[in-house]
């Protein structure tokens, strides 16, 4: 059976949870130091590459290995367009590097999309690959270590947003908050309605879907091509953000980073691969929390264990062990991701809300074809 | 090096880490502005291809602010060590948790040169005083020099025009730049033409494959057939092994040169493969004047393993922060004269006498080095006095 | 372009698509049996180098290394496959990979614990530490000659364990379609411990072959890895002889690419990849499933 309504949150209380989580990442920037302002523009970014690479991942069950192509392409095409010293208005940066990620996913979508399955991730990854090439050894973009860019402005029909140094971060997290929070409602809205149910068919089986009547490669073409766009709009972020671009932005490790923070999160939820981006990005902040918490050390100095306090201590030059620990334990312990941490099957059942099996009359009508 | 002695030097490096940082928490008297410990932060590779340049840039820094009893004019010194990994998509997020996050009053950093953009998009923004103990990449101090950023270490230019300078002085006409497909490479490749070119040589299109691979045999392939009669070239670390050892399988009868960082730090893996090779060096073995000498021995003591050119490079960066902060007393705050200080600064450096130019770049001798019985040994001046051109430059 | 020069192309492009043989055979035939895409594979080539490295350090000489790598591989791959694998078989891929990628980084942070960061020089074998001159102004160094000859023993004892053996068979039959093990009532377990510790060992051996030619470095399995699985779906998941024939290609590609069109060798062997699928959809030797 089908679970095409499982994306979603289920209950009124996970939307309720959402919603307060929009809203806490809001109070964020008037409230913390400017560095954690920028840290959270860094992960709401991640967040909306992790988010448009769910549309294929977890929704429709395509996995790309070259998402980050687009995120890279679109942050090039601001790089590209912006004249030197002179920013350009965030209403002609942001539709142009939309609209430069999105030909390159109908390009790359429609000839990959032929291939299926782990040839598919491969064809992605060598398409991405080749973007990669394109700006690292030309001089098209800046070469190898990339380039400086004068940021996209703030501006609306001519009335320009004067910033001054201190406010531009706090300004561009509210509109990376803006754009996540809108992308994510657009997303729900989207797989709510027909066309999303049609991709959750194809995820599930896709020949059934074909034997319905309705042509798959067409569906997950437009899927692939939507999500592009979204991974443009992240990508034009991380560039209005940074004000900086390198071909790493576009190399298979960015594509990977950001299914890992699905996986992390967990591929089954829509929501999965915010909770995800979020996490990852914690996690690079951990070994320096961990370092300067001496009672962290001094817990294993109590019980005995010093040499475990001493080599945890530096831990701000074992990042990628601690990374490695992290995700074995979340891939053992949690097969869901963290998003998969639900209240307490008790707490749930005294507040009530979930209906008590998967088959609810709107999934039950999915299953029918014209459901 | 064994297994025991990397334990032992990475364990002894963090625990004076520590101590410089658990003295220089103690409050020293009543708490004025100036007793405010000065925090410095190192954001370096302690991770990955690049960690044991990190950790002897690191060994030297430590060593200088040792030497000077842990102040520098008159502020204690808080050390902040971040593992840049040498991945440029995080640099503008790493140098902001320097920056911003632990509010040092210094940066020093980095090795990778597109980590460096990241790190300089960010400080030209701060205006964090920022001292580049590695990364050559000639943009930091050309087109996108800016008056909080020096480095204490070299271009990618100035050694190879060092070199091309030497080659074509030997009455050598025909030439070839071999190396990686990146910024650093090219760069060199340039130097390494103007200098040649100067001496009236000609030089052939770079033969390159991408960073970071090893596969050479298809570029050393090609060598016989192009009629050259010097083979110059850019490789580090395990590449520069990997391509001195093959080239001297190859046969090749083609005289090889190159910048410094082909047998620097890499001879004894490369063994009887690199004797002979002339490469040009703002550092060498062999030089003999007293500051050397004391140098090398202290870091020795401390480190348990030689002194080399990334370490002299971190030991100038922090010489360069301690005048700029004696001129001031310690008030880091006063930047007129604090860069008026360090752009004068004379430096008495373990590679000689050197200055700093008018793009905040070194002015150094580069010398042409002879590998010898696993030394790269001093064998003359391939440019004396050599500042980078600075090109695109603005501060005066 | 010079003969002699082309010759010396062409044999460094079927040494390293040798080699590159020897990684992806096992990958594809993991892939190919269980499903488990394996991203530590190019840390378990990197173990291999780095066992050669610490041989020639202790013993002076490389060749020891080589039946440590193969005792030390069949432990490794037994001990993996009961420790973690086993219990992913039915989870969902991409567990795996999240699996898997952890593996690259415990066993990256491992190798830096124990040998540090340097980058070590392994020295060739003295037997073969000499050079066959090819042309007057170049020569062909005998050790690399040695790995092509090594590498083809191999493929070809490969060749015959798989189409002569009964093991051999069933892991033929399970790896192009998996459902037959179950069918054929054939106890997957074992089949699967075979399968896993002889992958495992085929990317140890690589590495040992390899740590003379490529000196030892941290990271070194990343650019192997991905090359490997571009081989290992060139030649059609879990076809053995599809890897060696993919392998070949991808070797002589990449290398004449990078010896004539430097400008474009990082591509070439992308752009291949996705003419190749985009021409056959499931490799050049793979059956059609998804």
């Amino acid at each position: 059976m089908t679970q095409a309504r499982s994306m979603l949150p289920r209950t009124r209380y996970g939307r309720i949870g959402l919603a307060l989580g929009a809203l806490l990442l809001a109070l964020v920037p008037p409230f913390a130091p400017s560095y954690y302002t920028e840290l959270g523009t860094y992960a709401m970014i991640s967040a909306m590459l992790a988010l448009s690479l769910q549309l294929l991942v977890g929704c429709t069950g395509l996995v790309s290995l070259g998402h980050a192509a687009f995120y890279g392409l679109a942050a090039y095409t601001v790089y590209l367009i912006t004249p030197a010293n002179q920013g350009l208005s965030i209403l002609i940066t942001l539709p142009a590097a939309v609209i430069a990620a999105g030909l390159a996913a109908l390009l790359v979508g429609s000839l990959s999309l032929r291939t299926k399955g782990f040839f598919f991730l491969m064809v992605t990854l060598a398409f991405g690959q080749m973007m990669f090439f394109l700006f690292h050894d030309t001089k098209l973009g800046g070469g190898t270590d990339g380039a400086f860019l004068s940021r996209p402005i703030l501006s609306l029909f001519g009335w320009e947003m004067q910033l001054n140094r201190r406010q531009r971060p706090m300004a561009t997290y509210y509109v990376a908050l803006g754009l996540l929070v809108a992308m994510y409602v657009g997303l729900v809205l989207l797989l709510r309605s027909l066309f999303g149910r049609v991709l959750e068919g194809i995820r599930v089986n896709e020949h059934r879907m074909q034997a319905l009547g309705f042509n798959t490669y067409r569906y997950k073409l437009a899927a692939f091509v939507i999500a592009g766009l979204l991974a443009g709009v992240a990508g034009h972020m991380w560039a209005m953000h940074r004000g900086f671009v390198n071909p790493e932005l576009i190399g298979w490790h960015r594509s990977a980073e950001a299914l890992l923070m699905i996986l992390l999160g967990g591929l089954g939820t829509l929501h999965g691969p915010i909770v995800g981006a979020l996490a990852y990005t914690g996690l690079t902040e951990l070994p320096q929390v961990m370092e300067e918490w001496k009672p962290f050390a001094s817990i294993f100095n109590s019980i005995g264990l010093p040499k475990v306090g001493a080599f945890l201590q530096p831990l701000s030059e074992r990042k990628l062990l601690l990374e490695g620990i992290v995700i074995l334990l979340v891939v053992l312990v949690l097969p869901k991701g963290l998003s998969g941490i639900g209240m307490p099957r008790w707490l749930r059942d005294r507040i009530g809300g979930r209906a008590p099996a998967r088959m609810t009359p709107a999934s039950a009508a999915e299953v029918r074809p014209n459901g | 090096m064994t297994k025991s002695s990397t334990a032992m030097t990475r364990r002894s490096m963090l625990k004076t880490g520590a101590a410089l940082a658990a003295t220089s928490a103690v409050p020293t008297g009543w708490a004025i502005a100036q007793a405010k410990p000065l925090k410095v932060g190192l954001m370096l590779p302690y991770s990955g291809t690049f960690a044991k340049l990190g950790e002897n840039i690191t060994f030297a820094i430590e060593q200088l602010i040792a030497e000077k009893g842990g102040k520098l004019g008159g502020r204690e010194i808080q050390i902040v060590k971040l593992d840049d990994e040498s991945k440029p998509e995080n640099a503008p997020q790493n140098a902001d948790r320097l920056v911003k996050r632990d509010a040092v009053d210094v940066l020093i950093g980095t090795v990778h040169s597109g980590v460096q953009m990241g790190i300089h998009k960010v400080v030209s923004e701060s205006g964090t005083l920022t001292i580049v103990p590695n990364a050559g990449n000639v943009a930091v101090t050309r087109n996108l020099c800016v008056k909080n950023v020096f480095r204490t270490s070299f271009t990618n230019w100035q050694p190879a025009y060092g070199m091309g300078l030497a080659a074509a002085k030997k009455g050598l006409k025909k030439g070839v730049w071999v190396t990686w497909d990146y910024a650093a490479g090219a760069e060199s490749g340039a130097g390494f033409k103007e200098g040649f070119e100067k001496g009236g040589g000609e030089v052939l299109p770079n033969l390159v494959l991408p960073f970071p691979q090893t596969n050479f045999q298809p570029l050393l392939a090609q060598i016989p057939g192009l009629g050259v009669d010097v083979v110059g070239s850019f490789f580090a670390g395990g590449g520069a092994v990997q391509f001195v050892k093959e080239y001297a399988a190859a046969g090749l009868k083609t005289p090889l040169c190159g910048s410094g960082f082909l047998t620097e730090g890499t001879l004894e893996a490369q063994g009887a493969a690199a004797e002979g090779i002339e490469t040009a060096l703002h550092y060498g073995d062999g030089l003999d004047n007293a500051k050397n000498t004391a140098f090398r021995k202290a870091f020795k003591d401390k480190a348990g393993r030689e002194a080399d050119v990334y370490a002299v490079q971190g030991y100038d960066a922090a010489q360069l922060l301690a005048i700029g902060l004696e001129a001031v007393q310690g008030k880091i705050e006063d930047e007129a004269n604090l860069y008026k200080a360090m752009r004068a600064a004379k430096i008495d450096s373990p590679r000689g006498s050197i200055s700093i130019s008018p793009s905040q770049e070194v002015t150094q001798n580069i010398y042409l080095r002879k590998a010898e019985g696993g030394l790269n040994k001093v064998i003359g001046i391939a440019a004396e006095n050599l500042a980078d051109p600075g090109t695109g430059c603005k501060l005066t | 372009m010079d003969f002699p020069g082309l010759l010396a192309q062409l044999l460094n492009g079927v040494q390293y698509g040798l080699l590159l043989f020897l990684i992806s055979s096992g990958l594809t035939l993991i892939f190919g049996v269980m499903g488990i895409i394996n991203l530590a594979h190019g840390s378990l080539f990197m173990i291999g180098a780095y066992l050669a490295f610490l041989v020639a350090r202790q013993w002076g000489t490389v060749w020891l290394a080589l039946p440590a790598a193969v005792v030390g591989g069949i432990l490794l791959g037994l001990l993996l496959e009961r420790g973690l694998f086993r219990h992913f078989y039915a989870r969902d891929h991409l567990d795996q990979v999240l699996l898997t990628f952890a593996l690259i980084l415990l066993f990256e942070e491992g190798r830096s614990l124990m040998v540090g960061n340097d980058f070590y020089s392994v020295p060739v074998p003295a037997l073969f530490d000499f050079s066959v001159p090819i042309t007057s102004g170049f020569s062909y160094s005998a050790y690399r000659f040695t790995v092509i000859g090594i590498c083809l023993a191999l493929a070809v004892l490969l060749f015959v364990w798989i189409e002569r053996t009964k093991m051999g068979a069933i892991i033929r039959a399970a790896a192009e379609k998996p459902e037959m093990v179950d069918v054929l009532g054939i106890d997957a377990r074992g089949v699967y411990m075979a399968v896993f510790a002889l992958g495992t060992t085929l990317a140890l051996v690589a590495g040992v072959l390899a740590a003379p030619l490529y000196s030892v470095y941290p990271n070194m399995g990343d650019g192997f890895l991905i090359i490997s699985f571009v081989v290992v779906v060139i030649g059609g998941l879990g076809s053995v002889s599809g890897a060696f024939w993919s392998a070949l290609v991808i070797g002589l590609v990449d290398t004449l690419g990078k010896a004539y069109v430097p400008k474009v060798a990082g591509l070439a062997v992308y752009v291949l990849m996705a003419a190749v699928l985009l021409w056959r959809p499931s490799g050049l030797f793979g059956q059609q499933r998804t």
